[in-house]
């Protein structure tokens, strides 16, 4: 069976190519939606597509599908049409599939189910990513704040630390804020850092 | 009238100008008004809008009308029925090429734009001119504007299928593909248009309101089954955006309107570029001072949110005549169908607001505005002629197609 996965974000495409490996598939490729990617998908005649549903290029996809002629066979979507939990699942995690017709049930039903965890399971891992560059720019927020601190006011650093964790408990708010406006005012009044 | 709590409702929308009156009933508080709590979701390709709409992740959708159609006669992947009691705008669209092409036509812009038919003959002619088929992109094959350019080409004896290629490009890639190369030219909602002559790489050949001066674009489609099981929400949403469409169409809000669309979360385009359509000051060349376009996109005026069974129909005759679909009774009564006057007034009958008396009309016979009658007030229909002088009669959809 040959799946073609198409993919503006490699990280992504590789994540899913990986797990259908995993699983025993063989016949994958991964095709970026760019310039004439149509006609390179044409010529693959694949069984299954699998496309990410945030994709700009989905329009460009279905119009070779409902024109095209190297593929005799028309393509509809998602495995069974009256599988309403599998097209759900499909739709909340970004996932839309083109499988030819004809195509057992069977046989795509596990590639479908697979492409839906790897696409979960990348944008929890994206999330993730999100959440440490956060916190990584936070940290160096309160670094900055306890330095400022530190040289101003002659505290240590574990004291320089409590006294903003203090503040930002007195003011109801996160220590990074509390941080950040100490910041600000020490750069206004030429704290001298 | 009180309505106690807010219902929440998620509309898809496409990133283009015309979903202006979905943004402004969220932001300027209409929705909330009439106890909606409007949940926008934006989206990028009119698949996952069409697939969002009919697997019921939103409830409603910013869709080109002849997808509905297409969507409800099942030619677009999973069938549904689907409904539209509302028009989000008409016209809005703008045929742009590359500045090479346009160079084998009228040298005088305006007058290019303004004679449809002269320029859809000196474009046929520039196709032989042209170094290959010329390429021209289309957002959907199910779109207004590429219904209007068949119509367009066809008038001048190009065969749209044969003689040139018309890909399918999504909006937001438009001017990437042109500056690529791998497209000559293009037809699309706005701000692309004007994207696309803002950097130099294309001008105006042809504007959506002159091939039809009222043109129909976006309605908000439902699901059928779902329209009909929530009306109190539907009547109150219509009611919303019938008050957001006053606001969009008032040139005092124009400005305000265009920064508010250029915010990254909806059409994120510098502001000036989206202002152009609101205001119908269209750049035709980036070297050229603007031309009025009064018309060019339409909200409110002239109960343009109104859904006349006939503009249906029209649509429906232009598939068939492209062999997207066969004509039958049924076929034809479906398309017709999908358009909603009955919902329509049923949501404004308690208001003042002006609403024709009839369901459908002759679409293309109004040459000058017009006033028709109405349930009440005064209501003025703007000329709806289509540039080659054809007149559809919905009831006679087998003679306007033996016509072509």
């Amino acid at each position: 069976m040959r799946i073609v996965i198409i993919d503006d974000s490699g990280l992504r495409a590789t994540v899913l190519e990986e797990g259908l490996r995993e699983a025993g598939y063989d016949d994958i490729h991964i095709v970026p939606p760019r310039g004439g990617f149509v006609a390179r998908l044409e010529r693959m005649a694949p069984d299954v597509v699998l496309m990410d549903l945030g994709s700009p290029s989905r329009d460009t996809l279905e119009e070779m599908l409902s024109v095209s002629r190297a593929l005799a066979r028309p393509i509809v979507m998602f495995v069974d049409q009256s599988d309403e939990s599998m097209i759900g699942a499909a739709i909340d995690a970004g996932v839309s599939a083109y499988v030819v017709d004809g195509l057992r049930k069977e046989r795509v039903k596990p590639v479908l189910e697979l492409a839906v965890r790897r696409f979960n399971a990348f944008a929890r891992l994206q999330t993730e990513l999100d959440e440490a560059r956060t916190a990584l720019s936070d940290r160096k927020i309160i670094d900055r704040a306890k330095s400022i601190l530190m040289s101003q006011r002659g505290l240590s650093e574990p004291d320089a630390y409590a006294l903003l964790r203090s503040s930002a408990m007195n003011q109801g708010k996160k220590i990074v804020d509390v941080a950040q406006a100490l910041i600000t005012a020490s750069d206004l009044l030429g704290g001298g850092l | 009238m009180t309505i106690i709590g807010t219902t929440p409702l998620r509309i898809a929308y496409l990133p283009l100008t015309d979903s202006a009156v979905l943004a402004v009933a969220r932001e300027k508080g209409f929705a909330e008004e009439e106890g909606i709590a409007l949940d926008l979701v934006r989206t990028v390709s009119w698949a996952t809008l069409r697939d969002r709409l009919i697997f019921g992740q939103v409830q409603a959708a910013h869709m080109l009308a002849p997808l509905a159609i297409a969507v409800t006669l099942g030619l677009s992947q999973q069938p549904a029925p689907l409904s539209a009691p509302y028009k989000l705008n008409v016209n809005g669209n703008m045929l742009v090429m590359a500045k090479e092409f346009a160079q084998a036509l009228d040298p005088d812009v305006a007058a290019r734009l303004n004679d449809p038919l002269g320029t859809a003959h000196d474009f046929a002619a520039a196709i032989g001119l042209w170094k290959r088929k010329p390429v021209i992109g289309i957002v959907h094959r199910f779109s207004s504007h590429a219904v209007m350019l068949r119509y367009w080409l066809a008038s001048a004896g190009v065969d749209p299928d044969r003689d040139v290629l018309l890909r399918v490009v999504p909006p937001s890639l438009t001017v990437e593909a042109m500056r690529a190369g791998e497209i000559d030219g293009f037809i699309a909602g706005e701000p692309w248009g004007s994207a696309a002559v803002d950097a130099g790489l294309a001008e105006a050949v042809a504007i959506g309101e002159r091939i039809w001066r009222r043109g129909v674009e976006k309605v908000l489609a439902f699901r059928t089954p779902w329209l009909e099981e929530n009306s109190q929400v539907v009547d109150a949403l219509i009611r919303a955006l019938v008050r957001s469409a006053a606001w969009c169409d008032d040139p005092a809000n124009h400005e305000a309107l265009a920064h508010l669309l250029s915010q990254p979360h909806f059409v994120d385009q510098p502001a000036d570029l989206i202002l152009r359509a609101l205001s119908g000051r269209i750049t035709a060349r980036a070297d050229m001072p603007p031309l009025d376009m009064p018309d060019f996109m339409l909200f409110s005026r002239e109960a343009t949110p109104f859904p006349w069974r006939s503009q249906a129909l029209w649509l429906y005759s232009q598939l068939v005549r492209w062999k997207m679909v066969d004509h039958t009774p049924e076929n034809a009564a479906k398309a017709g169908s999908v358009f909603r006057p009955d919902i329509f007034r049923r949501a404004l009958a308690e208001s003042n607001v002006p609403i024709p008396g009839a369901s459908m009309k002759v679409e293309g016979a109004v040459a000058q505005p017009l006033a028709v009658g109405s349930k009440r007030g005064e209501l003025t229909l703007g000329p709806d002629r289509f540039f080659d002088g054809r007149v559809f009669d919905p009831e006679r959809i087998e003679d306007f197609l033996a016509s072509f």
